[in-house]
């Protein structure tokens, strides 16, 4: 298991204690998986640390469903055990509220236990409406979705208020719940890219690298370097697409139309622009595991004219935009996630940085090429609001076209044929992989068996954020909600998976 | 420079399709076309390579018949395996003008017997929607989409796609749509979301399925948690291939689902291309850009 970090295996009970000692120590919480191991299932906790991971891992031995929660002491473990109830059916004592997550199965029926070789019978979700959290006289609940007023991911927003108390937010993703966990089993680590590519759709370069590079860590091969390049210039133009995205959204909330219009357009040049290079406007087919399906297609003088005039009319638009007041002010305070919070609830990528928090995979944990590209990190933004939000996106807009250029010129430097991947057919084991998509850090566990998948778990940026969403909604909540919910960019794809 | 001025200064970056064709798709991976391919024998067996090719599909898209390939567009990801595996017979075009009417519209080359078939449907679909064609209210559902379908439905509002000059606006609310545009490999929990959504919408209306996952559930098909698609809960008018679909081939579905296409079309060659733009004619300002 080349470049996995070290499990340690304690007892199922003792899993709490040993991450919460981590995490005291400085560990940021990063995800808990589950692998079917037999007819038991070994829990796998993974924390960071100084740019290395590593993991703890407990085994439930069968017919063993009970273990010691760990969202008492780590609140950020609190979607991942209602997912892994959902899922596996295992009950982690103590947990507060074990509400149903991505699958709400309902009474007597059984959980679909991905990688444990079962077949599982098409499952009706149970539909009905949960008791309310906030309890006490005259509590209501204003509902938002699953069908939303825009063309939009169908989530559902349920604000509890008593028209008093600060209300309470709880977010249902399962409404999007395509169980890919258990698609997964069975595929050959080819058609896993293309599954990883389809589990957050607008990040598919970035889901696909954290996939491979899980896939190349268990075949023990090293990525040619040309690869390695393009790999990061796909993923660095899907980075630039995404935070314009948010902007869009912003400007649209806004009602600025014409900055709509202009940043809408730039979007959908760099779309345009990632279809040049290689037919797919979403980077698709691109990453394989063991490299790349082959170069860019276009030739980098005419690739470095698009990316200066587009660098330039986003700058000087972005610019304009944050100069236009009436836009500015309607960021500025809103949906504040303060730093406790986002440490909390170990808050990752964009969202992250800005509220203080400075981890970025690329550079803590490099992959691909970026541990030797030149790469600033973006300086820390204090504020946590959806004006800081905005502030770290547009700054890393530049650090992306800076390593995209960086990118090309290297791949324009070389002579000689290139290699374009290794072969990473039929391994066996299982591996970690991650990548700093633009919503934040993903991280994939797979387990292979001679060139099959029979675990392969991506948990995406926005699983771990949007835990966090609810504490951002200090008062305001029906006003500014539009705002605050573009300002998180999440994927709802990715989390209900 | 304040923002009005700005708005100016861009000039004409929308494109006038569909009144006159587009030239983007310089390279772009629009659809996968088959040839017929050259038998190997009386029996009309097809070379090693194509049968390859079908293994090799993700989604099972090519199926095998004596002297040539059909390939399912409703299944096809586009992953170009198929174009590596067997590139004489599989291409891909950059055609964007891929929605039928009916599903078995997406299976190419079409049968002749389907021809009828689908010229029925077309001219029923248009009868029944006649009265929309001035301006059109869409109501997008998600269920169970990756995401992407939803970024490629949105681009249509930015000013090179810019529906609004066509007419068609997007709705909040389902009492006021004309088009029920739906994406995803249909997620068993939404579902009754989407019944309810086309239930509720007034007659006459018609139905997009937009993208392989809403048509047959695509690389992710039928989990415990989808359906293979949505057509078991809402009855589909268009499907449009695609994963994700093209904002061109949304736009060009949506003029099918409103009947302002969709007159009967001439039997088609190698299976698709019927409304292939010649694209030279008049290239937008920011083609390929
Ligand atoms: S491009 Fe389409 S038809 Fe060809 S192998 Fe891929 S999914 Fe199958």
């Amino acid at each position: 298991m080349t470049g996995n970090p070290p499990f340690a295996v304690c007892p199922a009970d003792d899993l709490a204690s040993a991450v919460a000692g981590r995490v005291e120590k400085g560990a940021r919480f990063c995800g808990l998986f589950a692998r079917p191991d037999g007819s038991g299932l070994r829990l796998m906790a993974v924390v960071s640390c100084h740019g290395t991971l590593a993991a703890e891992e407990a085994i439930l031995p069968p017919g063993q469903r009970r273990y010691r929660s760990l969202t008492p002491e780590i609140p950020a473990a609190g979607w991942y055990e209602r997912e892994l109830h959902d899922l596996f059916g295992i009950e982690p004592e103590g947990h507060p509220r074990l509400d149903p997550l991505v699958l709400p199965r309902g009474p007597g029926t059984e959980a679909p236990c991905p990688g444990s070789g079962r077949t599982v019978a098409p499952i009706e979700p149970d539909l009905r409406p949960l008791p309310a959290h906030v309890r006490g006289e005259g509590v209501f609940t204003i509902p938002y979705g699953p069908v939303r007023s825009g063309v939009f991911e169908s989530v559902e927003y349920l604000v509890e208020t008593t028209g008093e108390d600060i209300p309470h937010l709880r977010t249902r993703v399962f409404y999007k719940h395509r169980g890919l966990q258990a698609r997964a089993v069975g595929l050959d680590t080819g058609d896993g890219a293309l599954l990883a590519e389809r589990m957050e759709g607008v990040a598919s370069v970035a889901h696909a690298i954290a996939y491979a590079t899980a896939v190349e860590r268990v075949a023990g091969v090293a990525v040619p370097e040309a690869a390695q390049l393009v790999r990061v210039v796909h993923a660095e133009l899907e980075r630039i697409a995404n935070h314009l995205d948010t902007m869009v959204r912003h400007t649209e909330g806004a009602g600025q139309a014409v900055a709509y219009a202009c940043l809408s357009h730039h979007k959908e040049r760099v779309q345009r622009l990632r279809a040049q290079l290689c037919g797919s406007r979403f980077g698709r087919g691109v990453v394989v595991p063991g490299g790349v399906a082959g170069p860019l297609r276009l030739d980098a003088d005419r690739f470095r004219e698009s990316l200066r005039t587009l660098a330039q009319a986003i700058d000087k638009d972005t610019r304009r935009l944050m100069g236009t007041p009436s836009f500015v002010d309607r960021l500025r305070g809103t949906g504040v996630l303060s730093h406790d919070d986002a440490r909390r609830f170990a808050v990752v990528g964009p969202v992250g940085r800005a509220s203080g928090l400075d981890e970025d995979v690329r550079l803590s944990r490099p992959y691909s090429a970026y541990g030797h590209l030149g790469h600033r990190p973006t300086a820390p933004v204090e504020g946590g609001d959806a004006l800081a939000r905005q502030t770290v996106r547009l700054a890393e807009i530049g650090g992306s076209f800076h390593l995209v250029r960086q990118a090309v010129d290297l791949l324009d430097g070389r002579s000689g044929p290139e290699v374009w991947r290794a072969p990473v057919e039929g391994a066996s084991g299982p591996g970690l992989g991650w990548a700093e998509t633009p919503q934040g850090e993903t991280l994939v566990l797979v387990e292979l068996v001679e060139g099959r998948l029979v675990r392969w778990h991506d948990r995406s940026a926005g699983f771990q954020n949007l835990a966090a969403f609810a504490a951002a909604f200090p008062k305001d909540i029906l006003t500014d909600f539009a705002f605050i919910e573009a300002s998180f960019g999440i994927s709802v794809a990715g989390v209900a998976s | 420079m304040p923002w009005v001025p700005r708005g100016l200064a861009e000039g004409i970056v929308t494109t006038r399709y569909p009144r006159r064709p587009d030239g983007y798709g310089d390279g772009f991976h629009g659809t996968i076309v088959a040839s017929p391919a050259q038998p190997v024998d009386a029996a009309g067996s097809l070379p090693a390579e194509v049968g390859e090719a079908a293994r090799a599909c993700p989604t099972g898209a090519i199926t095998l018949e004596p002297g040539r390939p059909r390939l399912d567009r409703g299944r096809c990801i586009l992953c170009g395996r198929c174009t590596q595996l067997a590139p004489a017979t599989f291409r891909f075009d950059p055609s964007f003008e891929t929605a039928t009417v009916l599903r078995r519209g997406l299976v190419v080359p079409p049968l002749d017997e389907d021809d009828a078939v689908l010229d029925a449907a077309r001219a029923e679909l248009r009868h029944r929607v006649r009265a929309l064609r001035r301006s059109v209210h869409v109501r997008h559902v998600d269920a169970g989409s990756d995401g992407s379908e939803e970024w490629e439905v949105a681009a249509l509002t930015n000013p090179v796609y810019d529906v609004h000059r066509l007419g068609v606006f997007f709705t909040a609310s389902p009492k006021h749509a004309d088009l029920l545009l739906v994406t995803g490999a249909g997620s068993a929990a939404m579902l009754p979301s989407l019944r309810h959504t086309y239930d509720v919408m007034p007659h006459p209306k018609a139905v997009i399925a937009a993208g392989v996952d809403a048509v047959s559930g695509g690389l992710v098909g039928s989990t415990y948690a989808t359906r293979g698609g949505v057509g078991e809960v809402v009855p589909v008018d268009v499907v449009v291939p695609g994963s994700p679909p093209s904002p061109f081939g949304l736009l060009y579905a949506i003029l099918l689902g409103i009947g302002l296409l969709g007159a009967p079309t001439k039997r088609r060659e190698e299976g698709g291309a019927a409304h292939r733009p010649a694209s030279a004619e008049d290239p937008p300002p920011e083609a390929g850009r």
